[in-house]
Order: structure tokens, then C-alpha cells, then sequence
């Protein structure tokens, strides 16, 4: 059972690497991205096919993956992306929809419709367990792995949130973009830079979650869902908001794919949907929050 | 005009197919504008609706009888009763609560339609779904002639009752909630029982889309959940326009057509076709699509309202 | 409706007690009010002073913290917004909430067709019933809205949006109305004339009035209340009001005058 909790978190970990990004920009632009999973699909690919065709080690694959689609992020941000921060909600999913279908097809294209087997470097693979019986313990140190880079980075981000001036004018931008502006934060540079960390972010998610989670062409239409599921849960005016959501998501799923394989993917939807009815605003929300 | 469209079957007999089809998706189309055009919600999971249409009609056929209609009836309620109980899921909330309840919904549905394979035949559908002649006279042969205005004569009838609905105060009091929900609760509107009812209304029209899909072509398999359906459903809503009842018509003739068009192009990667229309449609501005006048002017027609 | 046989209630609306607290702040404090049947009541205050806190608490768009609200006798302090429409309390907004795609004809006949229960009727078009037109017609005219009547709303000017608002809460047949500054915005040629319409109305409609510009104010309201900082500092006729060193204060801001008005809250 303490194994089944430490996959689930190993899981919520990586969800919320994979989500984090969606929640800023949405908190920051109110831009309903539904192509976010896209990102984490690019970084993932980056990572295997750097491995594969060019023999590049796996631990300097992760910062690559964050560097290529977080450059990604920031070309179509600027590009794509802002003449539309104003449109109705319904423009943005289309649009986010379009690209994620194009990307998916790309990726077909290129790449092929098939499983992509990542090479974990050895010191990765294997397992160690502690106690034993039902309270058995087994972390597989892949698992262990994810947890330590996923707790690293968000602590990073929570420094810098609290503790930089980027994050001050990052926090100041989404609780008001023009009393920001007016006060002379650069508040295109703030939703460019947000952007483009929050797809990095997803791009190192995908590369890290390639193992875990599968890659294919397939996976930003997979896991959207997923994605959304942290972030209206979770909120979008905190990251420990969408971190607890995203623990919660995993350990539940994990959880209810193990004790009720016929029901699994239920839990989770169902989860969902009984929240967000309950509680409209996600479960944390800031008190007098948006 | 509609003489004309229901000639069509008979004019064009090879295409009674693609006519079919284009009947049903149009049906679906009108039924999503009721709740995206006229009521302003954006849903991603009525295919959830238009599936249990599908499977409800099918069941019947092959587990009670093979009468056409009364399958239609069946599928239609048992939608309906879907939207009725889902509808309380919509009432609160940001546009993106909305959004994440309805495509949870529709993914629920397609694992229970999944799980229950003893009754819904898993994820190898539903065959052998045989209809029995409708009106008892018209029989569901090959040529598809029969199939197509079937198809074509529900369409029309709901078409007509969704004008009025629009035309209607109940109609207006829909604008009302989809342009400021806050006067509109201030002006004595029921919103929330409102919005229940619409949304009922446009599961049961979905249903009816599907009910016929599984009738008209026999079987019925677990992409009529698939959030592809609901995706390209709004899709065509908007190429054809929301908000005027036609554009579901409109839409559902040309994504059809455009669809068989690149489909035997690049059979594997039309989706990306899709993709980059939707992209540039949005960054052009979806009013200007119907409007091709404007394509070429230089005003930027920037954020609608 | 008024059931017979029990004392026509002479106060027709009454906030008691009322309290609204977001987070550390109390934008209501307290606040007693009660308005009498035909009364033309004006609520004035400062900035700020939580006058519109009190109308969403009011209409039930707020649920206070604290204290109740009774309408004709009866505690509505639970009933949603659209609930205390139908008992007849209508209120305008202070920044115009219209519907945009619609027209001004459109929209009142909404109105008019929902407050005659037709708002549920989906087989009639909107326009076929001639009660829901006539009325239509009348609005629009005391309105001057006749010329515009067919224009989307959001390609409206300013003035006959502001119009277009008033109507609407006419268009409900209201019992107790609330208005939200009402001429705020409007040209001033066609102020005085949109209040005489509000004044016109009978005189068993009871009206409670926001507004801030006092020859208006002192014109049209028979009694009023001083709001400060979401407590009520005093209520009376114009004349008394008038003469209050202590509202004077408030407004002009005299320091030692202040003091005393403030002291004067404290200590009720």
C-alpha cells in the first residue's frame, strides 16, 4: 500500500511539472492553452531522439528538453498567442485545439505512431524496498528520481515567486495587469517569459515522464485532461494550489487503477466532476481570490 | 430550398451516403448551437449525448424491436434524461469549470461504454444493428435512399421547432443569460432552471443525431464518445456560424465535404489541415469566414464581442 | 400581491442589522433601513461609503454576514436575486448591465413578456402577443428610445444606454424600486426630464435613490439617509440633513467637524 502511495506521488509530482506552466499562464492571461500537452510531447521527443540518433546521455537530455521547448514557447507566445489574449474563450480553445492537432499530426509524420522506448542510464533502473508484508515500501529509483527533480524545481519556482523580482512582478501582473503596467512592469516580457518557462517546464515533464507515462503522438490529447483536471482543481491564483491537486490526482488514480481496475479511470473524472461542483473555483483558492 | 434539399436523395443517388452523414452531423451541429450560440456555454463533451442517442437506439433495435422510430424516440429520452441529470453540472462556475465538467463527462461515458462490454460490445461496438422498415412500408436497402430522408426529414423537423424556440421569449430570455447572466437574474429570469432546460433540450437533439448515425448505418462503437466528435462538432459550428441556426447546416456541408476532400489526399494526416484551418480561422477572426468580403481588408477586425 | 386582511405593512422594505464582511474589511456596518410604501428616499455618502454594497445585499446579488432583509413583511433574506424580482423589488446598476446583442425592442419585450409569465413560452414568437407589444410600444416612447429601437445595444450612445436601463427595471412593474445612480452620465438637458419620469411613477411604488448630486437629490427625495463608511450616520428629511454640520463635515471635510462626526458613530 505504502508502495501504491509512492507511485501515486512520484505521478502527482510529475503532473504537476507537466502542469505548473498551464496554471501560471492561465492564472497570468486567462488563455484557455489547450495545446499545453503539445510542449510536453516535444520535450519527450527532444530527449528520445537526441538518445537514440545521437547517443546523448540522458541527464543532459532533461535540460535540453526544457531549452527546446521552452524556445518553442516563446516563438509561438509572441507570435501566435498574443493577438489573442482578448478573444473570447471559445476562440482560444479552437485555436489551441488547431495546434494541438497539427502537432500531433507532425509528430506522426516525422516520427511515426509508435511507443517510444527511452534507455534509463543504469544507475536509474532497479528498486529498493523497505519493510515488508503490506507495508512494504518499494521505490523503484526512477520513481525516486522524478520526485527529487519535481521537489527541487518546485522549490525553485516557490523562491522564485517569493523571493525574485521577476516573481514579484509576476505576481503583481496576475492579480492586475494594468494597475502592473501602470506601475512600469513590462508586462509582455512577464507573459513571455511565464510562457515560455511554463512550456519548458512541460517540455522537462515530457522528457522526464517518457517512461512512466508512454510517448506517442497521441499523448497531448491523452493527457490534457489530466492537465486541466490540476489546474481547475487546483486554482490558479497559488502553485501550491495545483500541487496538491496534482498529488491528489495521482495518488488517486494509481490508487484506483490498483484496488479497482474495472473503475479506474472513473475515480479520477468522477473526482473531477464532483469538485469542480461543489466548489466552482478549484479547492484552493486564495480567500477573496478571483 | 428544403424541397430541394429533400430531393437530393433522389437526384444524386450515389451520394445518399455522404448525404446521410451530412444530415446527421448538421442535426448535431443545431443541437450544440443551442447551448454555444444562443446560450453561451462552451461545451466540449456533448458528444457524451449524441453517443447515448446512439447506443440507447441500438440496444433497443437489437434487444426489443427493430421499429425506426420508436428507437428514435428511445434514443431522444435517453439523452434527454443524460442532459437533464448533467445539467447540474453545468450551472456554476468559470467557463473553464464548464469546460473540464463536460469533457469529463463525455470521458466517463466512453469508459463505462468501454467497461460494460457484455451489453455495449466493448471496444468492438455494437454490430449488426438490423432496422426494421419505417412507417412500415419504407424499407432500409442499400441504395440508402430511405436512410437519407430519414436523416433529412428529422433534421428538418427539429430545424423547425429550434426556430421557434429561438424566436420565442424563452428563446430571448437564452440571449439574455448568454449576454450578462447578472441583469438577466436581475430581471426576474430563472437562470439556473433556464439553463437546465436548454441543455436538456440540446442533449435530447444530440441524441437524436446519434440515435439516427446507429440506425442509419448499423452499428454503433465507442468513437461516438470520442472527444474528436465533440471537437469537430464545435468545429463546424463555427465554420458555418454560431448563433444562426443554419451554421450548423452550413458547417456540416462543408466540413464534410472538405473532410472526404483531404481524406483521400493525405489519408493519414487531414487532421493537420484541420488544425491549421482552426488556427488561421481564429487569428483572421471567425466572423469574417462568412463574410469573405472582409478577407481582403486591412481593418483587423481584432476581439468580437 | 397584498393578501387583504392584514395590516398593509407601512414600511415596505427594511434592512435590519445588516453586516457584510470580505476578508478584514467591513464594507456594512450594521445598517438599519426602512423605507416606507410611496416613499421617495434618497441614500447619499461619500465614495465608498458602501451604498451599492448595501443595494447587492438588498437584491440579493451579496449574502450578508449578518442581519436580515424583509420585504412586505416577509424575511427574504435567503431568496435568490431572481426570486425577489418576482415579489417586485427591481433595482438598476450603476454601470449599465444591458444585453448587448440584443435590441432595444428585443430586450424590453423580453422583459415585459417574462414579467407577464410568458418567459417560459417557447412556440409563440417573441412579438406575436399584443399585451407584450403595447406595453413595449409605451416604454420605449416614455423612454425616447422609439428612434433606436431596432439597433444592436452595444452600438448605442451612452445616454440612451442609460435610458435603456432605467426602462428595463420599469418594464418589470416594480413595487419597491432601487435606482443606482441613475443619471449618472446622462446629458443634462434630459436629466431633470428622466427623473420626472421615475417621480411620475404611482404613488404606491416605493423608490430608493443613489445619487450624488445634491440639487437633484433635494428635489425629487422626501427623506434620506447619510451613509459613512458602511454605517449610517443619520436619516431624515432633506431640511434636517441639510442643516447637519456633521454631513457637512463629511462631505467638506472640516477637520474638528470630522472628529465630532466621527465620535458621534462611535458612540451611536
Amino acid at each position: 500500500m505504502l508502495t501504491i502511495l509512492f507511485d501515486g506521488i512520484a505521478y502527482g509530482m510529475l503532473l504537476f511539472i507537466l502542469a505548473v506552466g498551464l496554471a501560471v499562464t492561465m492564472g497570468l492571461m486567462n488563455f484557455i492553452n489547450l495545446a499545453h500537452g503539445a510542449f510536453a510531447m516535444v520535450g519527450g521527443y527532444i530527449t528520445v531522439l537526441l538518445m537514440q540518433k545521437m547517443g546523448v546521455p540522458f541527464l543532459v537530455c532533461l535540460p535540453l528538453a526544457f531549452a527546446g521547448a521552452a524556445l518553442l514557447g516563446g516563438v509561438l507566445e509572441r507570435t501566435l498567442y498574443r493577438p489573442l489574449y482578448h478573444k473570447p474563450h471559445l476562440d482560444q480553445v479552437l485555436f489551441s485545439i488547431g495546434l494541438t492537432f497539427m502537432a500531433v499530426a507532425t509528430a506522426d509524420y516525422f516520427v511515426g505512431s509508435s511507443q517510444q522506448i527511452v534507455q534509463l542510464p543504469e544507475w536509474l533502473k532497479g528498486r529498493t524496498e523497505w519493510g515488508d508484508g503490506a507495508w512494504m515500501l518499494g521505490m523503484g529509483h526512477y520513481r525516486l528520481f522524478i520526485i527529487a527533480v519535481c521537489a527541487a524545481l518546485t522549490l525553485a519556482l516557490q523562491f522564485t515567486l517569493t523571493k525574485t523580482r521577476f516573481g514579484s512582478r509576476l505576481r503583481a501582473s496576475v492579480d492586475d495587469q494594468r494597475v502592473a503596467a501602470g506601475l512600469g512592469i513590462n508586462v509582455n516580457t512577464v507573459f513571455l517569459g511565464t510562457f515560455a518557462v511554463g512550456s519548458g517546464l512541460a517540455g522537462l515533464g515530457g522528457a522526464l515522464g517518457a517512461e512512466v507515462l508512454g510517448l506517442d503522438p497521441s499523448f497531448p490529447l491523452k493527457f490534457m485532461i489530466y492537465f486541466l483536471i490540476v489546474v481547475a482543481v487546483g486554482g490558479t491564483s497559488s502553485i501550491t494550489g495545483p500541487l496538491l491537486a496534482a498529488l491528489l490526482l495521482g495518488i488517486a488514480d494509481v490508487a484506483g487503477k490498483y484496488y479497482i481496475p474495472k473503475m479506474g479511470g472513473f475515480i479520477v473524472y468522477s473526482l473531477m466532476i464532483v469538485i469542480l461542483v461543489w466548489r466552482p473555483q478549484g479547492l484552493f483558492v486564495r480567500k477573496g481570490g478571483q | 430550398m428544403w424541397a430541394l434539399a429533400l430531393a437530393l436523395p433522389l437526384v444524386l443517388p450515389r451520394h445518399t451516403l455522404i448525404i446521410n452523414e451530412i444530415a446527421i452531423v448538421a442535426l448535431f451541429a443545431l443541437a450544440l448551437d443551442l447551448i454555444l450560440g444562443y446560450t453561451g456555454i462552451v461545451s466540449l463533451g456533448h458528444a457524451a449525448f449524441f453517443g447515448m442517442g446512439a447506443y440507447s437506439a441500438a440496444l433497443f433495435a437489437k434487444l426489443v424491436m427493430p421499429d425506426p422510430l420508436l428507437g428514435l424516440l428511445v434514443g431522444i429520452a435517453a439523452a434527454g434524461a443524460l442532459g437533464a441529470v448533467c445539467s447540474a453540472t453545468i450551472l456554476r462556475g468559470t467557463d473553464l469549470t464548464r469546460l473540464m465538467v463536460t469533457l469529463g463527462v463525455g470521458l466517463i461515458l466512453m469508459e463505462l461504454a468501454n467497461k460494460l462490454d457484455w451489453l455495449t460490445g466493448g471496444a468492438d461496438g455494437l454490430q449488426g444493428v438490423v432496422m426494421g422498415p419505417l412507417l412500415g412500408k419504407f424499407e432500409f436497402d442499400l441504395s440508402g435512399q430511405t436512410a437519407a430522408w430519414y436523416s433529412m426529414t428529422v433534421l428538418l423537423l427539429v430545424f423547425v421547432a429550434a426556430r421557434r424556440l429561438v424566436h420565442s421569449p424563452f428563446g430571448a430570455t437564452l440571449k439574455a443569460i448568454r449576454d450578462n447572466r447578472l441583469r438577466a437574474m436581475a430581471i426576474g429570469i430563472p437562470v439556473n432552471s433556464r439553463l437546465a432546460v436548454v441543455y436538456t433540450i440540446a442533449a435530447a437533439a444530440a441524441g437524436a443525431a446519434g440515435a439516427l448515425l446507429a440506425q442509419t448505418t448499423g452499428f454503433a462503437s465507442l468513437d461516438v464518445f470520442e472527444f474528436h466528435r465533440s471537437a469537430d462538432v464545435m468545429l463546424i459550428l463555427v465554420i458555418g456560424g454560431v448563433g444562426w441556426l443554419y451554421g450548423g447546416v452550413a458547417g456540416a456541408v462543408v466540413f464534410k465535404l472538405m473532410q472526404d476532400f483531404l481524406s483521400s489526399i493525405t489519408p493519414q494526416y487531414w487532421t493537420f489541415w484541420i488544425g491549421l484551418f482552426l488556427v488561421v480561422l481564429v487569428l483572421v477572426g471567425r466572423e469574417r469566414l462568412i463574410r469573405p468580403w472582409t478577407w481582403w481588408s486591412n481593418v483587423s477586425k481584432g476581439g468580437s464581442a | 400581491m397584498n393578501t387583504p386582511g392584514t395590516t398593509a405593512h407601512d414600511t415596505v422594505l427594511s434592512a435590519q442589522g445588516l453586516v457584510m464582511r470580505f476578508g478584514g474589511i467591513t464594507a456594512t456596518n450594521n445598517v438599519t433601513l426602512d423605507l416606507k410604501r410611496g416613499a421617495r428616499h434618497a441614500l447619499i455618502g461619500p465614495n465608498g461609503a458602501g451604498k451599492t454594497t448595501l443595494i447587492n445585499l438588498l437584491t440579493g446579488v451579496l449574502q450578508p454576514t449578518a442581519g436580515r432583509v424583509v420585504l412586505e413583511g416577509q424575511d427574504i433574506t435567503t431568496l435568490a436575486p431572481h426570486q425577489r424580482v418576482r415579489r417586485g423589488m427591481v433595482r438598476t446598476f450603476q454601470i449599465n448591465q444591458l444585453f448587448d446583442t440584443l435590441t432595444p425592442l428585443e430586450t424590453l419585450a423580453m422583459v415585459v413578456a417574462q414579467q407577464q409569465d410568458l418567459g417560459g413560452s417557447w412556440w409563440q414568437a417573441l412579438g406575436s402577443s399584443t399585451r407584450v407589444t403595447a406595453r413595449c410600444e409605451q416604454l420605449l416612447e416614455q423612454f425616447h428610445l422609439t428612434s433606436v429601437m431596432s439597433q444592436e445595444t452595444r452600438v448605442l450612445a451612452y445616454g440612451k444606454r442609460r435610458l435603456l436601463e432605467i426602462a428595463i427595471a420599469l418594464a418589470c412593474e416594480p413595487r419597491v424600486l432601487l435606482l443606482d445612480e441613475p443619471v449618472a452620465g446622462v446629458p443634462a438637458g434630459e436629466r431633470e426630464e428622466l427623473l420626472q419620469t421615475v417621480a411620475a411613477l404611482p404613488a404606491d411604488v416605493s423608490i430608493l435613490l443613489i445619487e450624488h448630486d445634491m440639487d437633484l437629490v433635494f428635489s425629487f427625495s422626501r427623506s434620506m439617509t447619510v451613509l459613512v463608511n458602511g454605517t449610517v450616520l443619520t436619516e431624515g428629511s432633506p431640511e434636517k440633513i441639510a442643516n447637519d454640520s456633521r454631513v457637512k463635515a463629511v462631505y467638506l471635510g472640516h477637520g474638528d467637524e470630522i472628529n465630532d462626526a466621527m465620535e458621534g458613530l462611535a458612540h451611536g
